[in-house]
C-alpha cells in the first residue's frame, strides 16, 4: 500500500496545479460580484482552458479524462479559494441524464453551454407529497397537440431563481400503477406560467424554491424518454446525484472541536483533560478517519478503473448526523455562551452554531438518513424492498394523507 | 494511490479462508466450547504446517519474511472463523516481543521454533482488574515471583512474555513448563479461549530486554498488537453481520421476511456501516504496521477503537436479529458475543484506547 499517484497521475496533478496557480482569480476579482457572476467568471476560464468537467467527452465542452482526472482535479481545485460553483446540478445531474436520453441536436447545442457556465440548470423532481418517495409526485403532464401542458407544484428546487433550465419529472397518467405514469422533459424556466418563491429555511438561508406550474407548455420534443418511461430515466438522473453528494468537508470536525477543548474550561480544568470529552472526540475520530480511508479505497477502486456503487452512501450516512452531534457538543462546551449565536461574540465567528442549525438539513438533503440506510440494505447487503402498500395499484386509487 | 492488498495477499486471503472452512467450522468451535480441551490443538499444529506463525519472522530466524500485510489477511480470517486457537498471544504478542526486545542468543533460541510451530509463546502483562501500574510480579536473580491474572493459552504455551514491576517496568522470559510455575484454569466468557492465572514462585526465569525499559517495549508491543486483534474484529464483526443476513432472510413473521422490515434492514446497514469504518481504519493501520511509520500509535488505536465498538455492535444486533434463537445455547450466535468480549478487553479496554486515541491527536496536533 501507498499513498502516491501513479506515474500518470502524478503528472495530471502536477498539470493541474500549474494551471491552477497561474489561473485561480484573486479574490478581488470576484469578491465585489454577486454569487451567479462569480461563479461564471471562474467557470468560464476553467472551460476555455479546457478545465471544465474533466470526465466529459470533448465534444461537448469537457476534457476527456476519466474519472480518477476528475477527484485529482477536485483535490487540487478545493486547495485554492475560488467562487463557489452553481453548476453542481446542472453539470453533475442534468448532463449526464441528456447525454444519455436527449439528441444529437439538443446535447451540441445545450451541453458547451452546461460545461462553459453560460447556462445554469435546476432539478424538479420532489414536491409536497413526493419526497423520499418520489415517485409520488402530482405534477401532471398532459398532451396537447405538438405540446406537453404541465400544472402542479414542486418544492427543494435549489437555484431555481436563477436557472435558465430546469429538468422536469411529470405525471402523464394517473390511472396505471405509480412507477408506471411518468414522462421526463427539461423546459426553459422562463417559460410563461412558471412562477418561484423562495424558501426560508431554519439556518436563515434560502438556497432553495418552491417552483409552481400554471398551464406551462413544453413543446413534445423536450420530452427526454418516451411517454410513461420518466421513472427510468429519473433513476439515471439519481445515481448521479448520489456519486455527486459525498460526505464533504463538514464545518465542524475533530480539529476544530479539539482546538476547542484545549481552549475551555471544564470543572476547572482544560476540558480536554475530561474522560468523557475525550470518549466523545475518539469516536468521530474513529468516524472522520474511516471515511476518509473508505474514500482512499474509492480512488484506488477508481483509478483501477471501476465505477463507485451504492456503498458509497455511508459518506453522507455517517458525516452528516455526525456534523450535527460535533456542533451541539461543542456549544456545550461553552457553557451558557454557546446558545450564542453573534459572530461577533462565538467561537470561530459562529461555526458551531451555523453547523447546528444548518445540519438537520444535511441529514435529509439528497437522501434522507433512513433513505440511506435502505440503499445500503437493499443494494449493498441485498435485503429485500419493504412491502409496499401502493404497489400495483393505479395511482389515482393510491390512499394519501392531508396534505 | 494504492490503498489495497497486493494480489499475493489476496491469493492468500483466499487459501485462508479455504482452510479454516475445512479445518475450523462451527463445529470445530463448538467442540472447544463443549469439551474439556482449552484450545483445538490439532487446528493450531495445522496452521503451523501452514506456515503462518512464520509469516513475519525473518528467514533469517527461520521465517518467511512476508509482510505484515499478510499477517493482517490472516488475522481477518481468524477472526471470521473464531479459531479456537493460541495464535494470536504467540504470533502478535510473544513472537513480536522476542523480535523486539530480544538478545541474539534469546531470538536464535526460541524464532525458529516459533516459525516452525515448535514453540507456542504467550504473554502474561495483567494482574488484577484495573491496575496498569505498580505490578507486584518481579525478576531477581533469575527467579520469577509474582500472580498473573489472567494469562491466555497457558495450556498451549512453552514460555511467556512476562511484565514485572518496578521503576519503569521490565520484561521476562519464562519457561512455563519449568518448576515454580503453577497455572490453574480461569473461567472466561469466552468458553474457546483459555486463560489461567498463573502462580511464580521462584521460577527460572531471565530478563527480556533491559531492566526499567518494559512499560515502554509493552507500550509499542501494544499498538502492533492492536492493528492485528482489529483484523480479527473485522473479520468476527462481518460473519456476525452474514448470519445475522441469512437468518433474517429466511425467518418470516407476519407472512415476510424478516429482512423486510426497515428495522431490521436500518439494524443491518448499521452493521455495515461500523464494519467499513472500522476495516478502512484497519487498512491504515496495516499500512502503519508495516512501515513502522511515525503515525503508528493513532492508526493503531483508531483500529483498535473502531474494532471493539464494530465487533459489539455486530455480536451484540447479531443475537438480537434471531430473536430468541439466539440465545440458545444451539445457535452460534454466542461464538462471536463471547469473542468480542475478550477482545474488547485482552489488551486493554475501550476507554483505555480511546484516551490513547486523542494523546496520539493532541501529539500530533501540537507537533
Amino acid at each position: 500500500m501507498d499513498f502516491e499517484d501513479s506515474k500518470e497521475e502524478a503528472a495530471f496533478r502536477a498539470e493541474a496545479r500549474a494551471w491552477l496557480e497561474a489561473n485561480v482569480p484573486a479574490k478581488d476579482e470576484w469578491a465585489h460580484l454577486g454569487e451567479v457572476e462569480a461563479a461564471k467568471l471562474w467557470q468560464k476560464r476553467k472551460y476555455d482552458a479546457g478545465w471544465a468537467c474533466i470526465r466529459w467527452p470533448k465534444e461537448y465542452g469537457g476534457r476527456g479524462g476519466d474519472a480518477i482526472q476528475q477527484v485529482i482535479w477536485g483535490q487540487e481545485e478545493s486547495k485554492f479559494t475560488t467562487p463557489p460553483s452553481v453548476f453542481a446540478i446542472g453539470q453533475g445531474m442534468a448532463a449526464p441524464t441528456l447525454m444519455a436520453y436527449a439528441t444529437e441536436e439538443q446535447k451540441a447545442r445545450f451541453l458547451p453551454k452546461l460545461a462553459s457556465g453560460e447556462e445554469i440548470w435546476c432539478q424538479l423532481f420532489s414536491e409536497p407529497a413526493g419526497g423520499s418517495d418520489l415517485a409520488a409526485l402530482r405534477t401532471k403532464s398532459e398532451k396537447d397537440g405538438d405540446d406537453w401542458v404541465i400544472n402542479g407544484q414542486k418544492i427543494w428546487t435549489s437555484g431555481a431563481h436563477y436557472s435558465d433550465f430546469g429538468i422536469l419529472v411529470t405525471r402523464s397518467d394517473p390511472t396505471v400503477a405509480k412507477h408506471k405514469g411518468l414522462t421526463y422533459f427539461f423546459l426553459d424556466m422562463k417559460s410563461p406560467g412558471v412562477e418561484i418563491k423562495p424558501i426560508k429555511q431554519i439556518s436563515g438561508g434560502a438556497n432553495f424554491n418552491e417552483v409552481y406550474f400554471t398551464d406551462v407548455r413544453i413543446p413534445d420534443g423536450q420530452r427526454l424518454g418516451a411517454v410513461g418511461q420518466g421513472w427510468q430515466v429519473a433513476l439515471t438522473t439519481l445515481m448521479n446525484e448520489r456519486a455527486s453528494i459525498g460526505a464533504g468537508g463538514m464545518p465542524v470536525n475533530v480539529k476544530n472541536t479539539m482546538a476547542l477543548a484545549q481552549r475551555v474550561q471544564l470543572n476547572g480544568r482544560p476540558a480536554i483533560e475530561d474522560g468523557n470529552v475525550r470518549a466523545k472526540l475518539a469516536q468521530w475520530h474513529v468516524q472522520e478517519a474511516g471515511l476518509k480511508y473508505t474514500s482512499y479505497r474509492t480512488m484506488t477502486a477508481m483509478s483501477r478503473g471501476q465505477t463507485p456503487g451504492p456503498e458509497n452512501s455511508i459518506g453522507k450516512l455517517v458525516g452528516a448526523p455526525k456534523a450535527q452531534d460535533m456542533a451541539a457538543f461543542c456549544m456545550d462546551l461553552m457553557e451558557e455562551s454557546g446558545a450564542i449565536w453573534d459572530p461577533a461574540l462565538s467561537e470561530e465567528a459562529g461555526i458551531f452554531q451555523l453547523c447546528y442549525m444548518s445540519s438537520p438539513g444535511l441529514r435529509i438533503a439528497g437522501g434522507t438518513d433512513e433513505i440511506m440506510a435502505n440503499i445500503i440494505a437493499e443494494r449493498v447487503l441485498g435485503l429485500p424492498q419493504d412491502m409496499r402498500a401502493d404497489k400495483g395499484i393505479p395511482f389515482n386509487e393510491v390512499p394519501t394523507g392531508s396534505s | 494511490m494504492n490503498f489495497e492488498f497486493s494480489e499475493d495477499a489476496e491469493l492468500l486471503r483466499e487459501q485462508a479462508r479455504g482452510f479454516l472452512q475445512q479445518n475450523c467450522p462451527p463445529s470445530a468451535v463448538r467442540a472447544v466450547l463443549d469439551g474439556e480441551q482449552s484450545y483445538d490443538a490439532a487446528l493450531t499444529a495445522k496452521i503451523a504446517e501452514m506456515g503462518w506463525n512464520a509469516a513475519v519472522i525473518p528467514e533469517e530466524h527461520g521465517g518467511l519474511g512476508l509482510s505484515y500485510y499478510e499477517l493482517c489477511v490472516i488475522a481477518e480470517e481468524l477472526g471470521r472463523a473464531a479459531a479456537p486457537v493460541p495464535f494470536s498471544s504467540s504470533v502478535y504478542v510473544a513472537t513480536e516481543a522476542l523480535l523486539a526486545a530480544g538478545s541474539d542468543a534469546q531470538k536464535a533460541e526460541w524464532l525458529p521454533k516459533l516459525a516452525a510451530g515448535e514453540a507456542i509463546g504467550t504473554f502474561a502483562f495483567a494482574e488484577a482488574a484495573g491496575q496498569r501500574s505498580d505490578l507486584g510480579t518481579r525478576l531477581a536473580n533469575g527467579k520469577l515471583s509474582g500472580v498473573k491474572l489472567p494469562v491466555p493459552d497457558v495450556d498451549a504455551a512453552d514460555f511467556a512474555v512476562v511484565l514485572t514491576g518496578g521503576d519503569g517496568g521490565s520484561l521476562a522470559l519464562v519457561d512455563l513448563k519449568g518448576s515454580g510455575v503453577q497455572a490453574e484454569p480461569v473461567r472466561m466468557v469466552d468458553f474457546t479461549r483459555g486463560h489461567s492465572r498463573v502462580t511464580f514462585d521462584g521460577a527460572d526465569a531471565e530478563a527480556l530486554g533491559a531492566s526499567g525499559q518494559g512499560n515502554a517495549t509493552v507500550d509499542r508491543l501494544l499498538d502492533r498488537a492492536a492493528v492485528l486483534f482489529a483484523w480479527e474484529q473485522v473479520g468476527g464483526a462481518d460473519a456476525a453481520l452474514e448470519q445475522a443476513r441469512e437468518y433474517a432472510m429466511g425467518r418470516y413473521a407476519f407472512g415476510r421476511p424478516i429482512a423486510s422490515y426497515q428495522a431490521i434492514k436500518h439494524k443491518l446497514a448499521n452493521m455495515y456501516v461500523k464494519n467499513t469504518l472500522a476495516r478502512s481504519n484497519c487498512y491504515y493501520g496495516a499500512w502503519a504496521l508495516d512501515t513502522n511509520a511515525p503515525d503508528l500509535p493513532l492508526a493503531a488505536a483508531t483500529a483498535r477503537v473502531a474494532g471493539i465498538e464494530a465487533y459489539h455492535f455486530a455480536s451484540k444486533e447479531n443475537i438480537q436479529t434471531h430473536g430468541g434463537m439466539g440465545f440458545t445455547w444451539e445457535f452460534d450466535c454466542q461464538f462471536h458475543y463471547r469473542r468480542s468480549r475478550l477482545l474488547a478487553a485482552n489488551i486493554g479496554s475501550l476507554n483505555l484506547w480511546q484516551d490513547k486515541l486523542v494523546s496520539a491527536l493532541e501529539q500530533s496536533s501540537a507537533a
